[in-house]
């Protein structure tokens, strides 16, 4: 009798633990934080400065859900993850929403049984040499010691790239940027590959960023995107929903600064109901129905966050290439808000 | 036991099974064996349960898809076009190198450094206490990052070694040069050496899942067979030694016997080394050892061997002061009496310690991750498993190979205490 109480037990707590997994939203609601995995430090992508404040392009996109969410920008814990702990650390629930410059491919979709639920930069990857090498095309770095970091897709490339062109490479595998970089300026490999704003990132935080260049190949597509858990499709709606409240915001002339204004005068209906001034759009997701505001509010539209943390101007310095909006010849387009 | 007897004939009452002290300590096994069943039943039930919330099957059918992946060091072939499991074997065998290698220097300056530290000349056996000391009580990982950082920051960049025209012109010598006969060249990213060829090599044998080289494998076996028939002569020499007092002179016969076939063979072979040669962005040809690799060696060395030190300290000390003094009186000198009398006999306290010396330092080498030493856990536990999401395999499978391979040590280690054991006849 009493082992079938026991299994009774164990049958309801698995039973629990299946639900919690299954509705974040509520989780994240009752925690009254939300976790975001984020880079362990990556300039303009996401890095905590000397008080312990994170910034930077991804660390926005999670501070926008906590506004939608939870109604405040700060509501968030970020947590640093690795290129190697990332999907454990989200599939394990340890955090919510993994927003770190993640690739988007077949195998993580299937496979790791993760969600991409939006492309918030269309990346590729690229190598950064000392210029003092005199290598001007990636194809010359035959028999080169190479920087990578283990645990990405880059890494795959990596090797794909050198066997398509008949060269030869020694690997030194790296866990995280930070790594990455002291190996590259002491010297200990050749050149150091990640994705182009990765690298542009890097450099720009070292003393001598003048001195390396990147190289103009770009030998992949990395389109990188915040990432949910597979399975929970309501939190994954808020996430991209989210990130196109941005771009629509932004398509729409919404700022942080004027999102008030814009909604006390609009006429535009879609903008009505993005804001939350008509319709029950954010009620539908399960949140406030002025979520989207908030987030807009919070962070500003997808075109002040890419300018704020990597744009031209910055030490990033990215222009907004594929980047850009749709109506700009660019890719980021979001379907419309009704 | 006659008291027994006297006890009266009682029928069994459940509530014997608690206050009578026959039954009550099989009553607490019976409860704490049931308790633990439970507790890996939940573990189980748990993982299966997860697993299938995420959709994940308990699959090993990854390590038969291609790896993709290059890994720098690897004593077998290896390609990014060979599967997970060729990556666990170069893994594995990175993993043994270091470990090997590791646990002989290990002993080597284990027992001189414990012996040192008896000595009694003040000076040597104070700088060993230092040494013991100082190993002993800093963390490993820290040593190892220590030694690598050492290792890349002093050595000079490849591009140091290069010649040029206008170099020689102006009769400058390059800042870096190689060493012993420009043959070794010792870079920030690695040591190249030469490496053996063979002209007349003997190719290699596909057995279907794996592929042996046969040159490899015929001068091993041929070096094992000289020290085997080398090992049957000294014996002989010994008997002759004990049952005619007068021993025989061998040492030619051994030095004939220990290399003349393995030259014989290697010049068969057409053995010759290729010098590495700086081209490029490094030294091609040869073989690189890289920095990873020493410094990981370097670091397990000197912290396993300040263990071993304080091991053979403790077991020369066991033995009685009488034996070094009969030894002494019988005329011989200490180094004799240590090498005689008192190690052979240390040995037997040495040995079971040492075991689980060797066992760490095996385990140990999962350390490499941190200086990006390919082993096994850098291939299965680290770039498969991200790869292909496989937490729960990798690790299961993982945590077996260790456990395999530890025991494995232990049980040869255990066989090797059994042969130095006090005989009893």
């Amino acid at each position: 009798m009493k082992k079938s109480v026991f299994f009774g037990a164990l049958a309801a707590t698995t039973l629990v633990s299946g639900v919690a997994l299954a509705g974040t939203l509520d989780d994240v609601k009752a925690r009254g934080e939300l976790l975001c995995g984020s880079n362990t430090g990556l300039t303009g992508f996401g890095n905590p400065d000397a008080s312990g404040n994170w910034t930077g392009f991804d660390v926005d996109l999670c501070r926008a859900v906590a506004a939608a969410v939870l109604g405040d920008p700060n509501k968030v814990k970020f947590i640093p993850t690795t290129g190697e702990t990332r999907f454990t650390a989200l599939q394990s629930g340890e955090v919510d929403l993994l927003a770190r410059n993640s690739t988007w491919t077949a195998s993580r979709d299937s496979e790791l049984a993760l969600d991409f639920v939006a492309v918030n930069y269309y990346d590729g990857q690229g190598f950064m040499v000392k210029k003092d090498l005199g290598v001007s095309s990636a194809k010359e770095l035959d028999g080169a010691t190479v920087c990578i970091q283990t645990g990405t897709t880059t890494e795959l490339n990596l090797a794909d790239f050198f066997k398509q062109n008949n060269i030869t490479y020694q690997p030194v595998t790296v866990a995280d940027d930070s790594e990455a970089q002291r190996q590259y300026l002491a010297g200990a490999c050749d050149t150091y590959t990640t994705d182009a704003s990765g690298l542009a990132a890097s450099r720009a935080t070292m003393p001598d960023a003048d001195n390396h260049i990147i190289l103009p190949e770009i030998i992949s597509k990395e389109p990188l995107g915040p990432v949910v858990r597979h399975g929970d499709n309501n939190w994954g709606d808020i996430v991209r929903w989210t990130y196109y409240a941005l771009l629509i915001a932004e398509e729409k002339g919404i700022t942080k600064a004027n999102v008030e204004e814009v909604l006390a005068s609009t006429t535009d209906e879609e903008v009505k109901r993005l804001l939350g001034a008509s319709g029950d759009m954010g009620a539908k997701f399960g949140l406030d129905n002025a979520a989207f505001k908030n987030a807009i509010a919070a962070v500003g539209n997808y075109g002040e966050i890419f300018s704020r943390n990597i744009g031209e101007g910055t030490t990033i310095n990215l222009a907004r290439g594929l980047n850009a909006l749709w109506t700009q010849g660019g890719l980021q387009y979001a379907p419309p808000f009704r | 036991m006659a008291m027994a007897t006297d006890v009266p004939k009682e029928g069994f009452r459940l509530s014997m099974l608690i206050y009578d002290t026959r039954y009550r300590s099989y009553t607490i096994q019976l409860v704490v064996l049931v308790l633990f069943a439970m507790a890996v039943a939940w573990l189980l039930n748990n993982t299966v349960h997860n697993l299938a919330l995420r959709g994940k099957e308990f699959n090993y059918g990854f390590l038969w898809q291609r790896a993709g992946y290059d890994i720098g060091q690897h004593l077998i072939p290896y390609t990014n076009d060979d599967n997970h499991f060729r990556a666990l074997l170069v893994g594995l065998l990175n993993t043994a190198v270091v470990a090997f290698f590791g646990c002989i220097f290990a002993t080597i300056l284990g027992v001189v450094v414990g012996v040192l530290r008896l000595s009694r000349n003040w000076l040597v056996s104070r700088l060993m206490t230092v040494y013991v000391e100082t190993f002993r009580n800093v963390p490993l990982l820290l040593w190892i990052l220590l030694s690598y950082v050492i290792l890349s920051e002093v050595t000079p960049l490849p591009k140091d070694f290069k010649v040029t025209d206008e170099m020689i012109a102006a009769g400058e010598a390059p800042k870096a040069s190689m060493m012993l006969f420009d043959s070794i060249a010792v870079t920030n990213r690695g040591t190249n050496i030469p490496a053996p060829l063979f002209e007349r090599g003997l190719g290699t044998l596909d057995l279907g899942f794996m592929s042996l080289n046969l040159t490899f494998w015929a001068i091993a076996a041929l070096i094992a067979a000289s020290i085997w028939v080398n090992h049957r002569i000294v014996a002989s020499a010994r008997a002759t030694q004990e049952s005619t007092g007068v021993r025989p002179v061998t040492w030619w016969k051994s030095l004939l016997v220990l290399f003349a076939p393995v030259i014989a063979l290697l010049v068969a072979l057409g053995f010759h080394l290729e010098i590495p040669a700086l081209k490029g962005f490094n030294f091609q040809g040869g073989i690189l050892v890289a920095h990873s690799f020493t410094a990981l060696l370097i670091a397990l060395t000197l912290y396993t061997a300040a263990f071993i030190a304080e091991i053979v300290r403790a077991g020369i000390m066991a033995i009685s002061r009488g034996q070094s003094e009969a030894a002494f009186a019988l005329g011989l000198r200490p180094n004799r009496t240590m090498s005689l009398i008192i190690l052979p006999q240390a040995l037997r306290v040495i040995i079971p310690p040492l075991i689980s010396q060797y066992l760490n330092l095996t385990k140990n080498t999962s350390l490499g991750i941190a200086v990006s030493y390919l082993d096994l856990r850098g291939t299965l536990g680290g770039i498969t498993l991200n790869q292909t999401g496989r937490e729960l395999e990798c690790m299961l499978l993982m945590m077996l190979i260790y456990l395999t391979i530890s025991l494995t040590i232990s049980t040869l280690m255990n066989m090797y205490n059994r042969s130095v054991q006090l005989k009893v006849r």
